[in-house]
């Protein structure tokens, strides 16, 4: 392994009184995938938010191709840029069209012209078959549009790292499917990755490395083979036996 | 036959854009006997409902109005409040008067949307160097939202001149539309303050995570979407505004409600003041009809972004 995008040690977060996550150590180098999985609760999308620094922490490091993004001296402004997110409930903004929500941050954030920022919006556009989407408002949308839509957006900064957090949670089975084949295409380019996913089948497909996090700790960590067929932990095997009965390996 | 229409359109929305063209084989479907035989019972007893209604109102309205003209105190209520050759005659003075509530309205406006927005600003925002304009905007909103606005435009009026500080204006307008927009403020930045609280932090995180800034964030996220959520309760506080500009009468501003009273108090008729209240009531109920098409529109598109 090379050089890691991002690399976590030792990193703690509580809410109040409840501790969320604890003693989390990960590295996650260029080009690969890593996929957190685990009841909710267990603190996935904490950890994701905590890496965009939309959460403050309480101990650890975070690295963000060595340098570290946790300093108090550094702008967070700055570090989101080079991070991309997608979340769970899109997060569009429905008072802009598909392209204004695209462009806002590369005109905005980048200070692209809005020529530059309207013309990589739309070869995005184009490159994820939603150009005839462009002039539409989210609302016209369904849910697995809308979703590729909010990971073109994140696109659009060209981040060093992108962050998925249960993007397919809130779509249904038909739906899922073209997300997940966006994100395997962006994964085939070598976009490195970090995801929270209750999708096992699409963990499998996408992950160099899968993490099963427990009650806010990484209890179990290694190639989706080990993890998702031969789990050596009695509460990794548990919550696998139950996601299978659930219908969602 | 037009609810028909309306009911039909309703339906093909219902079953999505393209039911027209999925159901309609050709061009070549015909109305069933059994879909004929229904439409022409939803127009009988449309039209039954219809004549109902007429009767109805013909009646009880009519009726109401024959018993007020009839009563015995009718001529002298005519006389003491609707005697139009006298409303007329006055006419010229209530719309000249009238010209200064539109004027101190515009003023207000302007000057109650900065100062609003400001302090809705500095109220939901958390940077620690706004802290003691937090606390000072927490307490102007508490106090003069609780206070009737009457008594501030009598502090106002008649205080500040009685400061006889050099360089205070002891212009009764001046000093009035100050008490208004003093007052107005409150109002109007607990409004936006609640329109911004209302857009839910998803919102906030997707722009910050997209590398905006708080300024970026609030300028092209936030407030965009806040100010249309708010737009029906703004436009309630301007009609409301355009009424209490009257208020400033009592300081001697010669407003609609002023020359009004001047009018009525040398007759000892009241019909000017029902002109008054009738050229504001041109103004203000356009304006309510306006606002509820403005709200019904806002929920709608609410409603569709909550279908999504």
């Amino acid at each position: 392994m090379s050089n890691s995008v991002l690399e976590i040690s030792k990193l703690r977060k509580s809410f109040d009184t409840e501790l969320v996550l604890e003693d989390i150590s990960i590295k996650v180098p260029e080009h690969t995938a890593t996929v957190f999985i685990g009841a909710s609760g267990s603190g996935k999308s904490t950890l994701l938010r905590c890496i965009n620094l939309l959460e403050p922490i309480d101990d650890g490091v975070i690295k963000l191709d060595g340098e570290e993004i946790t300093d108090v001296e550094i702008n967070p402004d700055e570090v989101r840029r080079k991070i991309g997110m997608v979340f769970q409930a899109f997060n569009l903004f429905p008072h802009m069209s598909v392209l204004e929500n695209i462009i806002l941050a590369p005109m905005r954030v980048k200070g692209s012209s809005r020529d530059q920022a309207v013309d990589q919006a739309e070869s995005l556009l184009k490159r994820f078959g939603l150009l005839d989407k462009a002039h539409q408002y989210p609302d016209r949308l369904s849910g697995g549009q809308q979703q590729r839509v909010a990971i073109i957006r994140s696109l659009a900064l060209n981040p060093r790292l992108l962050l998925l957090d249960e993007i397919t949670s809130s779509l249904d089975p038909v739906l899922v499917n073209e997300v997940l084949k966006t994100v395997r295409d962006l994964k085939a380019e070598g976009m490195t990755m970090v995801l929270a996913t209750h999708e096992m089948g699409f963990a499998k497909q996408v992950a160099d490395e899968v993490c099963f996090l427990k009650d806010g700790r990484i209890l179990e960590w290694g190639t989706p083979d080990q993890i998702l067929n031969k789990p050596q932990e009695r509460q990794t095997q548990e919550f696998l036996k139950q996601v299978n009965e659930a219908g969602r390996l | 036959m037009k609810n028909e229409a309306s009911r039909e359109d309703s339906a093909s929305q219902f079953n999505g854009e393209n039911s027209q063209s999925k159901y309609d084989f050709g061009g070549k479907w015909q109305p069933s006997e059994l879909e004929l035989a229904r439409r022409a019972a939803r127009a009988k007893r449309n039209k039954r409902s219809a004549i109902i209604a007429a009767l109805s109102s013909f009646f009880v309205l009519g009726g109401l109005a024959v018993i007020a003209v009839t009563s015995p105190g009718w001529k002298l209520l005519s006389d003491t409040f609707f005697k139009w050759a006298y409303g007329v005659e006055v006419l010229p003075k209530i719309l000249l008067g009238f010209i200064t509530n539109i004027t101190l309205t515009t003023i207000a406006t302007i000057c109650v949307a900065f100062f609003g927005l400001s302090i809705a600003l500095v109220r939901t925002s958390k940077a620690p160097a706004l802290t003691p304009f937090r606390i000072l905007a927490t307490v102007y909103v508490d106090v003069f939202r609780g206070i009737p606005m009457l008594l501030v435009i009598l502090l106002v009026g008649f205080g500040v001149p009685a400061l006889q500080i050099q360089g205070l204006t002891n212009n009764v307008l001046i000093l009035g539309l100050t008490a208004v927009i003093i007052t107005y403020t409150a109002y109007v930045a607990e409004v936006i303050r609640s329109g911004i609280l209302s857009i839910h932090p998803s919102q906030r995180a997707a722009a910050r995570s997209l590398g905006l800034n708080y300024v970026q964030t609030m300028r092209h996220v936030i407030l965009p979407q806040a100010f249309r959520r708010v737009t029906p309760p703004l436009l309630n506080d301007l009609v409301a505004l355009i009424k209490d500009t009257g208020l400033v009468s009592i300081l001697g501003v010669t407003d609609a409600v002023r020359a009004a009273q001047i009018a009525s108090s040398r007759s000892f008729n009241y019909t000017p003041y029902v002109m008054a209240a009738i050229v504001f009531l041109l103004i203000t109920i356009p304006l309510t009809r306006f606002t509820d098409r403005t709200l019904r529109k806002s929920i709608e598109q609410q409603n569709a972004q909550g279908l999504a």
